[in-house]
């Protein structure tokens, strides 16, 4: 009899819809992308049997493997049964018409190195040029992550029917595009590479920064971004600089992961954290990961990032930190990749080095600022910095315009403590709580 | 102690792979409750929802599906307890009823 107190190890988390991206994206290989929707009903159908089997008989020694024999076998018969009404694979064509070529081509495309190639393949087909960032980041959480629609909207903070319709004119437009993309052809890799990181970049924020409430959901789209980023890095024409960066990058963010919410679930800023917290593994591997990244001339925005990453990770005390370094960083992310956000935090670092007035100073001069009018963290740093120059009224106004765009209770609880700060009854309040430890 | 079958019929099968996960789960954790406690008998097998009717005088024979979804016999358990109250009492833990499923109890008759 199968036993439940060992299935976490037996099992892993998530091990169903890991695998269901694994399958999926070997058997879109095998049919042709055109029937993506076949090689996910196959999918489904492998993952039907493994819950009817394995509920009776316990979860087998190596449940993958097992998965993936049970994908094969049906996917076999799916190739015997509907190779005249079909077309699959053009390049697999030849091998599906007889018997004897039919299941050695199979068995070889389910071989661990083919699986892995496939997943790579999908990635950057999901990253096709005809499809906007977010459709492509939706589609590799859908297709190679095996999160369901529902799963993906509620990542992403969106309504069911808005996220269906994205995902399903992705999926045309994937499933049109005659075949997956080719790996093999270094020059197209090359040059499609730079979106593939582009996407899992976003997928990662998403996770860090989204405004999804529920922060075991966030902490999964970084450990999956995180995952793909690995996939990259074991293909040689992918593990370039910017994949080492990128990754490194994501490394030491996710080290602040476990402090970013205090045991109350309350969002805690970088200054405020218990870096004792912070997963030490996790910043030894992102070093690593740095020094990787600084083998060749090529100087990436995921270079920066990940070097003020590393800046705040070896600073033992908030007020350790190098905001030198850290300016210096952001100057050159401006140059050469500009946006409101980078000038924001840009601001921050500058207000922690030459104090608040020269921080309101810099966010004054940011172009395009009014894009940023909606981000409530915007406001919070005018705020923050109004605070900190002794005009708790001004503060409160930009912490109230904070407060109204919060998108998520984590970031309300948030704001609304920093606006309770700007009035001193909260501050003589805190002693009286700091009685009860 | 009497014995009865458990006849696990419908549920859906068009979910997520997370929540098909969950489920399996929570089916071994039933199941390892009920062995603990003493009413397995046998766990029974999982049956595949397809297969063929042979039917009649002429023994026809065709392909399932042999009921509708909702009804199709997805396996069984033998399970052990006092009375039928009992084991109906006992069915209800079943993570069937999560996914739209029904479990049947039917008393094995004694000679």
């Amino acid at each position: 009899m199968g036993s439940s107190e060992h299935l976490g190890d037996q099992l892993g988390d998530h091990l169903f819809r890991r695998e269901s991206g694994r399958i999926v994206a070997t058997l879109t290989r095998i049919f042709g992308v055109h029937n993506l929707a076949l090689a996910e009903d196959v999918v489904q159908d492998a993952f039907c049997r493994a819950l009817e089997v394995w509920k009776f008989r316990g979860v087998p020694e190596n449940p993958s493997a097992w998965l993936m024999v049970t994908a094969k076998n049906r996917a076999l018969d799916v190739l015997r049964r509907e190779r005249t009404a079909r077309t699959f694979a053009p390049e697999l064509g030849r091998f599906l018409e007889s018997e004897w070529t039919l299941s050695p081509a199979v068995e070889e495309n389910f071989a661990p190195h083919a699986i892995k190639d496939d997943q790579l393949r999908m990635m950057f087909s999901c990253c096709h040029p005809r499809l906007p960032e977010e459709a492509q980041v939706a589609l590799m959480l859908h297709i190679l992550c095996g999160f369901t629609v529902d799963e993906v909207a509620a990542a992403f903070v969106s309504s069911h029917a808005a996220m269906e319709k994205r995902i399903t004119r992705a999926k045309k437009v994937l499933a049109s595009s005659q075949k997956l993309f080719d790996i093999a052809d270094s020059l197209d890799f090359a040059a499609r590479l730079p979106a593939v990181h582009r996407a899992l970049y976003l997928l990662f924020n998403e996770g860090y920064h989204g405004a999804s409430a529920q922060s075991a959901v966030r902490a999964e789209l970084c450990i999956e971004a995180m995952r793909l980023a690995a996939l990259l890095r074991e293909h040689p024409l992918a593990a370039t600089p910017a994949t080492f960066a990128l990754s490194a990058l994501m490394s030491l963010h996710a080290a602040r992961l476990p402090a970013r919410l205090d045991s109350s679930g309350e969002l805690r800023t970088l200054g405020d954290q218990d870096r004792s917290l912070w997963d030490a593994h996790l910043v030894e591997e992102g070093q690593k990961l740095l020094d990787l990244s600084a083998s060749g001339l090529e100087l990436t925005e995921y270079h920066l990032e990940a070097a003020i990453a590393w800046a705040h990770a070896v600073a033992p005390r908030a007020e350790d930190t190098n905001w030198k370094t850290i300016v210096s960083l952001y100057d050159k992310l401006m140059a050469i990749r500009p946006s409101p956000v980078v000038a924001l935090n840009r601001a921050i670092a500058i207000a922690q080095r030459n104090g608040p007035e020269r921080g309101l100073e810099e966010i004054r001069a940011i172009a395009n600022s009014d894009r940023l009018f909606s981000y409530p963290f915007y406001h919070a740093a005018l705020g923050e910095f109004e605070l900190r120059a002794g005009r708790a009224d001004a503060a409160r106004e930009h912490f109230r315009a904070a407060l109204a765009l919060a998108r998520s209770p984590m970031e309300r609880t948030f704001l609304s403590h920093r606006l309770a700060a700007c009035t001193p009854t909260a501050a003589t309040a805190a002693p009286a709580h700091a009685t009860k430890a | 102690m009497s014995e009865f079958v458990y006849l696990y019929r419908g549920g859906q099968t068009n979910r997520s792979p997370e929540a098909m996960q969950q489920t399996m789960q929570k089916w071994m954790a039933w199941f390892k409750d009920l062995g603990d406690k003493g009413h397995i008998k046998n766990m029974g097998q999982p049956l595949d929802r397809a297969g063929k009717v042979v039917r009649g005088k002429q023994k026809t024979v065709t392909d399932g599906p042999f009921a509708e979804a909702k009804d199709v016999v997805g396996g069984y358990s033998l399970i052990e307890a006092r009375d039928l109250d009992q084991a109906v009492e006992l069915s209800k833990g079943c993570p069937i009823f999560e996914v739209e499923g029904a479990v049947e109890v039917r008393p094995v008759m004694k000679m």
